[in-house]
Formats: structure tokens, C-alpha cells, sequence
């Protein structure tokens, strides 16, 4: 099998680390072998896959050493659960240097050294929140991802997110072969949740690949720094964490997305009672003046 | 070429703005305009420091090079980081000939260059550290420094680096000016915003450091001279003349200049202006905080010099004013000799100029003593008050343009048929090799001074061996004569 590269992106605290680790290790139940690429200054990608607090970046090392061209790829390559290979790009403190660069890098870098030449199957971007700079677009430009997976709530800053990363995967789509592969709904327990998700997900022209319900389970595992799978393979969650799996496996719905407007993102909204119909005429009204009116 | 009408230098143009797509010629009409003396404001016929359109060829430079290279690179006692990676600082060290006195890498740094040499690490974990350690070795290894600035080169901008935090802890552990610029290449449309940005760097954190210090005795007659950077020796050969009219001056920014002379600037009694452009944000802050009058001058030529000179006297008591007169007449055999060695050789050529800060206009004086004309003139980075003072020195319906591209300005020399161009070093070959004889007015073409009446000397010598080179009587290949002409010279030999 051709190796099949996929980002993970979705707003932050999302769960894109934790669904992704999950997924990645229901993947290698069934025997794929995979590679996580962190991309992420926090540097918590592949903890649960390592059972680490973080792992050494390459940015890290790359500066210690005096420069990345110093690395070898076995200096920053990790090993963990079902033989997961593990890399973190790493970068700065919050406030200082440029962490959009350190991606590029990181990922260069591991291009050049040849990563991904290795007899792998998947490798998985789990990318920080927001694509802030095109240091963040890294995973998904030419050659690099073709399939992105969103991960998304049924809250509406969730759904405004996924929405503008689709904005972000039109534009390079267009000049390359990076596909939106599908939504991944992580349940916040709302109302209508998986309806609404469905209903987001045909309006971006692609599916809900599935809905991963709210488990207690995830954050037992989480505190161990362990998958649901590795820690209790016979709970129910590492079930749906095994059908994800399974459903990007047989994954073939890659789309070039549609995204809405933002009219049409709020019509939604408002239709599964997340928004309350505009009223026009108390925008840029002071509490003073409502009283005024009122009287 | 008989002079040409406001009629056809219109025409001319609107011929030469033909071949662009519409928006772009829109856009470039605005920057070229025919000369007219009745004009009151610029601004009504000529459009300047605005972007240049993509495509053009435009000579223009970035904000890095006119902080770095023009404003601070001359203060030769202190020593001006290239923050950032090497190629800025590289590229242009020591390139603009501000000659200065003192030993280089002992107590003056004017031809060095000191870089933060940024690496992939640095832009992904930032410069600041690097910064400190930096400002710390040369403070070590070259202890007779004065003082440091740091020029921010582009990527300090986007990763908002905070060197302003690290400035200011180096000032207080070093007890020496640290001063941080954020002179970004990508801000602004020319180097003309870096020269703003160096200006506010300098009021804010050097120009007020002897503020309340009382211990420099001053005299009636301090002046300080602003905006000349010494290309080729031009500020001593100015230097001269007002110290002969007992005048003191006790600084000159930044040309040959020091840290401490520009500390010392707020205690003189008038700032003389030589290059508006470029310093002018400092000069009007220190009319407002110190009360400091300033004006401008121009010692290119005899005739702007003895203007100058009286200019300046008038401004002082009857003493300065009769030392002018005395400083004018002991130069007047030197420079009427000058006069009459080369005006008979270059009387009546026509010259077009395209240079920086002043010398589009300063230097009109100099080539109309030795009876020249200048019949087009342009600025790379000027704004409105400076096409305002030009207007007044050009001929009616003469060429006027601004960021001018390439194929402008080539064009514009076909047509014209200037006897030289005075330009920069971008074009220089172009024209030689169309065989217009040519001189960098930026570098003087490696010579120089041009200030002053010594200076003047050299300017009329360098433009008779320029234009009156045989070379350009060579310029047709002798296969490519006519045979008429190939056997009067076979006759001849």
C-alpha cells in the first residue's frame, strides 16, 4: 500500500492530540504502521504514544546541536505503543521566535533525511490549532498531507474553526492534491450534536467519518499518558476509537471542500437552536440607550 | 537640441508612458511631470514616495539601508549590528565612501561589519539572547567602543524579537548608549522611511543624554552640521570654510562623526541642513525641544557657496558676517581659475541627473557655474518639500521624475540626448555602454570631495575628463563605419 499522509486539524482543546493518538494506535492494532509528526511547539503529540511528558524536539536538538543539517533522523525519532514511530518539529516559548518556521523546518528536515522513505503506511500531522502563518499550512502543501481530517464539536467556535480550515484547504487544493477527507466529531455532549455535524459536514461537501461519543475513559488514560486502547482495550471507547480506525482505512471520499459563508454557517446555527436570530436593532446600543428606549 | 517647450516635454511623457498597461501608466504619469517655476506647490504636478509598481525596474532601497547605511553607518565610534542574517550587512559594508579618521577596529568601526549572523535556530527560538551575548563581545574585544546600535534587518520584525527590553538592559550593565532600530527592510516604500526611523532612534535615545549637564562651555558662534555624510571627504572640505568664518563646529552628523558630538548637538546655537531628506525629523525636534533654529545650504559651486556662506553669516554678528566676505575673496582667484580652465571645454552640455537625498537639486549650482545645463532631474526616495525646492532650481519645461524606472529613464536619454548622465552605480553601465558619458553622483565616482571650493576643483576636473574622454569619439566599431569615413581615415594614417 502507498503511504497515506493525513493532518489532523480543528480549533484548540479541541481533542486533535488525543483523537489522533487514539486513532493512530487503533491503526496499529490492525497492523498499519504509522508515523505521528507533532507539529506543535507544546510538543504533546505522541505523549500517550510514549508514555512521556514530551519528547525531544527537533527544533530542540537541532538547536543544541548548533544546526538541523547536525541531526540524524535516529537522534529524534521515538519508538512507542505497537511500534509507532514518533517525531515532534517542537519550536519556542509562547511570545518569542517564529514557530510557523520551526515546522518548516522540522518537516524538511525530515523529508530530507528521509522518514518517510521508511516502510510505512500513514503518517499523521497533528497540527496546532489555529493555521496562524504558512508555517502551520506546512503539513498540508504540495506533496506533503493529501488528507485532512478536522476534528470539530458541535459548539459553534468549533464549527467557525472547521469552517475556515476549509477556507485554508481550498487554497491549496487548488494547486496541489490535499483533500478534505472528513469530519471527526468529538462529542461535547450537546444537543443534536451528531445531526448537526452531518448537516455541517454535507454543507463542506464532505462526511462525518464518524462520531467519537464522550467517555470518561479518555481522560483515565490521558493521566496514565496512555491510549484508551493501550489502557483498557475491552472499554467500550477503544471500540469507537478501532471503527475510526477502520473508517479511515476505507476511507475514499476525499473532497475539494465548499466551504459557507458566514451567513449560511449562522442560518445553521440558528436552525439547531446554537444561535438566536439576529436582532438587527440593538447592534451598537448601549445599555443606556436600551433604557432610554425602554422609557 | 534647441530647448524644449512645456508642449513637448509634455508629449514626450506621454509617448515614453505609452507602452505600459493601463493602470501602471496611470500610475507613473503621476511621478513625471515638466518643470514650471510658477508652480507654487509640487504637489500639483508630481507624485512621490509612494510603492513603486511591481515590474518596473525601480533603484530604490529598503528602510535597513537608509538607517544603517546612511544615517548611522558614519558615527565611526560606535559600532552598528546587522541583526539578522549576514547578507544585509555584508553586501553593503563600507560601500558608500563616508571617509572618516581614526584606526579601524580600535577605537573607529566606520568599514566593519558586525552581524548577528542568524541561523534557522534563531529565527524559531529568537535573537535575543544571541543579542546579548553579541553586545557583550564587543564590549570586550573592542573596549574603546562608544556606544551600539542594533539595526533590525526583516525577519527581527516578524518574529518580534523584543531588542528594545535587550537594549535597554545592555545600556544600564555597559554604562554606554545601546540603541535599538527597528529599521525592517519591508517598512515603508524606500529607504526614505529608514532615515525617519534612525532620526526617531536618535532623538530617543541619544540626543537627550547631556540633557541638565551643564559642563560644556559653548560659544556664540556653535554650529552643527546636519545631513552630510562625508562621501569622498565632503564635510571637511565644508568644515573648513565655516571654521574659517570663526565659526565652531562641534558636530557633524553623521559624516566623520562621534557619539559624543551628537550628544553635545542640543547645546548649539543653529543647525546647518546639508541633506533635508534624510535629516530633517531631528533637525525640527530640536527647534521645538530646544529651541535649536536650523536652515539649509549648498556648497556645490561657487556661486550656491557664496550664497550659503552669507546665508549662514547673516544669521550671526557683523564679525562672521565680514569673515565670509574675506573667506569668499581669498578663494575667488582659485575658483574663477577653475572657471576658466573648464567652462570654455564644457559650456552649453546638457546634463540629467538621478540621484538620492539633495543632490537631484544641490548640485544644478556647480554645473550652471561652469555653464551647464541640467535638463532633467529626478529622486529615487524624495517626498513633496523636496520636488518643492527643486522646482525653484530647474528650468521651465524641463524633465522631472520621481522613482523613475529603467526603461523611463533610458528612454528619457534617447531622447534628450544628455552630453552626461549623473546617476548611481545601477545605471552606470547601462549608459556607458550606450556610449552617453557618466558619473556616480552617489560615491563621486570614487572621488571627490565635491563640497566647498576645493571640492569644486575636483567636481569641474572629474566632469571635463568625463565628458571630454576620446574614448566616446570610438564608440562605432570600424567594421561597422562607412566606407566614406573608414577611407578619409586610411588617408589620414
Amino acid at each position: 500500500m502507498a503511504l497515506r499522509q493525513c493532518a489532523i486539524y480543528g480549533k484548540g482543546g479541541i481533542g486533535k492530540s488525543t483523537t489522533t493518538q487514539n486513532l493512530v494506535a487503533g491503526l496499529a492494532e490492525l497492523g498499519k504502521k504509522v508515523m505521528i509528526v507533532g507539529c506543535d511547539p507544546k510538543a504533546d503529540s505522541t505523549r500517550l504514544i510514549l508514555h512521556s511528558k514530551a519528547q525531544d524536539t527537533i527544533m530542540q536538538m537541532a538547536a543544541d546541536a548548533g544546526s538541523v543539517e547536525d541531526l540524524e533522523l535516529e537522534d529524534v525519532l521515538a519508538t512507542g505503543y505497537a511500534g509507532i514511530k514518533c517525531v515532534e518539529s517542537g519550536g519556542p516559548e509562547p511570545g518569542v521566535g517564529c514557530a510557523g518556521r520551526g515546522v518548516i523546518t522540522a518537516i524538511n528536515f525530515l523529508e530530507e533525511e528521509g522518514a518517510y522513505e521508511e516502510d510505512l503506511d500513514f503518517v499523521f500531522y497533528d497540527v496546532l490549532g489555529d493555521v496562524v502563518c504558512g508555517g502551520f499550512a506546512m503539513p498540508i502543501r504540495e506533496n506533503k498531507a493529501q488528507e485532512i481530517y478536522i476534528v470539530v464539536s458541535g459548539e459553534m467556535m468549533a464549527m467557525y474553526a472547521a469552517n475556515n480550515i476549509a477556507k485554508g484547504i481550498c487554497k491549496y487544493a487548488k494547486s496541489g492534491s490535499v483533500r478534505l477527507a472528513g469530519l471527526i466529531c468529538n462529542s461535547r455532549n450537546t444537543d443534536r450534536e451528531d445531526e448537526l455535524i452531518e448537516a455541517l459536514a454535507a454543507k463542506l461537501g464532505t462526511q462525518m467519518i464518524h462520531f467519537v461519543p464522550r467517555d470518561n475513559v479518555v481522560q483515565r488514560a490521558e493521566i496514565r499518558r496512555m491510549t484508551v486502547i493501550e489502557y483498557d482495550p475491552q472499554a467500550k471507547q477503544a471500540d469507537e476509537y478501532r471503527s475510526l480506525a477502520k473508517k479511515v482505512i476505507e476511507n475514499k471520499m476525499f473532497v475539494i471542500p465548499t466551504p459557507c459563508t458566514m451567513d449560511e454557517l449562522e442560518d445553521l446555527l440558528m436552525e439547531f437552536g446554537i444561535l438566536d436570530e439576529e436582532d438587527e436593532s440593538i447592534v451598537g446600543k448601549t445599555a443606556a440607550e436600551e433604557q432610554a428606549v425602554a422609557a | 537640441m534647441a530647448k524644449m517647450t512645456q508642449e513637448e516635454t509634455q508629449a514626450l511623457i506621454q509617448e515614453v508612458l505609452e507602452v505600459y498597461p493601463e493602470k501602471a501608466k496611470k500610475d507613473r504619469a503621476k511621478h513625471l511631470a515638466a518643470n514650471d517655476q510658477s508652480v507654487e506647490q509640487s504637489k500639483k504636478c508630481i507624485t512621490s514616495n509612494r510603492k513603486s509598481q511591481p515590474g518596473v525596474m525601480t533603484v530604490r532601497g529598503c528602510a535597513y539601508a537608509g538607517s544603517r547605511g546612511v544615517v548611522w553607518g558614519p558615527v565611526k565610534d560606535m559600532v552598528h549590528i546587522s541583526h539578522g542574517p549576514v547578507g544585509c550587512g555584508q553586501y553593503s559594508r563600507a560601500g558608500r565612501r563616508n571617509y572618516y579618521v581614526g584606526h579601524t577596529g580600535v577605537d573607529t568601526f566606520g568599514t566593519m561589519n558586525f552581524t548577528s549572523d542568524f541561523q534557522e535556530k534563531d529565527i524559531v527560538f529568537g535573537g535575543d539572547k544571541k543579542l546579548d551575548k553579541l553586545i557583550d563581545e564587543i564590549n570586550e574585544l573592542f573596549p574603546l567602543v562608544k556606544g551600539i546600535s542594533v539595526q533590525s534587518e526583516c525577519p527581527i520584525g516578524l518574529i518580534g524579537d523584543d531588542i528594545e527590553a535587550v537594549s535597554k538592559k545592555k545600556t544600564k550593565e555597559l554604562e554606554k548608549p545601546v540603541v535599538p532600530v527597528r529599521c525592517e527592510g519591508f517598512r515603508g516604500v524606500s529607504q526614505s522611511l529608514g532615515h525617519h526611523i534612525a532620526n526617531d532612534a536618535l532623538r530617543d535615545w541619544v540626543l537627550s543624554n547631556r540633557d541638565g549637564d551643564n559642563s560644556f562651555e559653548s560659544t556664540p558662534y556653535d554650529v552643527a552640521i546636519l545631513g552630510d555624510y562625508n562621501i569622498g571627504g565632503d564635510a571637511w572640505s565644508s568644515r573648513i570654510l565655516l571654521e574659517e568664518m570663526g565659526l565652531r563646529v562641534v558636530a557633524m552628523w553623521s559624516g566623520d562623526g562621534t557619539l559624543p558630538e551628537m550628544e553635545l548637538t542640543s547645546k548649539v546655537k543653529l543647525n546647518l541642513v546639508h541633506c533635508y531628506r534624510s535629516i530633517n525629523y531631528i533637525t525640527r525636534h530640536m527647534e521645538e525641544k530646544y529651541g535649536i533654529p536650523w536652515m539649509e545650504y549648498n556648497l556645490f559651486g561657487p556661486t550656491k557657496i557664496a550664497e550659503s556662506l552669507r546665508a549662514i553669516a547673516a544669521r550671526f554678528d557683523e564679525t562672521i558676517q565680514a569673515n565670509a566676505e574675506k573667506v569668499i575673496a581669498k578663494y575667488q582667484a582659485e575658483y574663477e581659475a577653475v572657471v576658466a580652465k573648464y567652462k570654455p571645454r564644457l559650456e552649453g552640455k546638457k546634463v540629467m541627473l538621478y540621484v538620492g537625498g539633495l543632490r537631484p537639486r544641490h548640485i544644478i549650482g556647480a554645473y550652471e557655474d561652469l555653464g551647464m545645463e541640467v535638463v532633467g532631474t529626478g529622486y529615487e526616495f524624495a517626498h513633496n518639500d523636496d520636488y518643492d525646492r527643486t522646482m525653484k532650481e530647474m528650468g521651465n519645461a524641463t524633465l522631472l521624475y520621481d522613482d523613475v524606472t529603467g526603461y523611463e529613464l533610458e528612454e528619457f536619454v534617447k531622447r534628450l540626448k544628455p552630453d552626461l548622465i549623473g546617476s548611481g552605480i545601477k545605471e552606470k553601465y547601462v549608459f556607458q555602454k550606450m556610449g552617453v558619458p557618466f558619473r556616480q553622483m552617489h560615491s563621486w565616482d570614487y572621488s571627490g570631495p565635491y563640497h566647498g571650493y576645493d571640492g569644486f576643483a575636483i567636481f569641474a576636473r572629474d566632469m571635463d575628463m568625463t565628458i571630454n574622454n576620446p574614448c566616446w569619439n570610438r564608440m562605432q566599431a570600424p567594421w561597422l563605419q562607412s566606407s566614406e569615413s573608414s577611407a578619409a581615415q586610411q588617408a589620414a594614417a
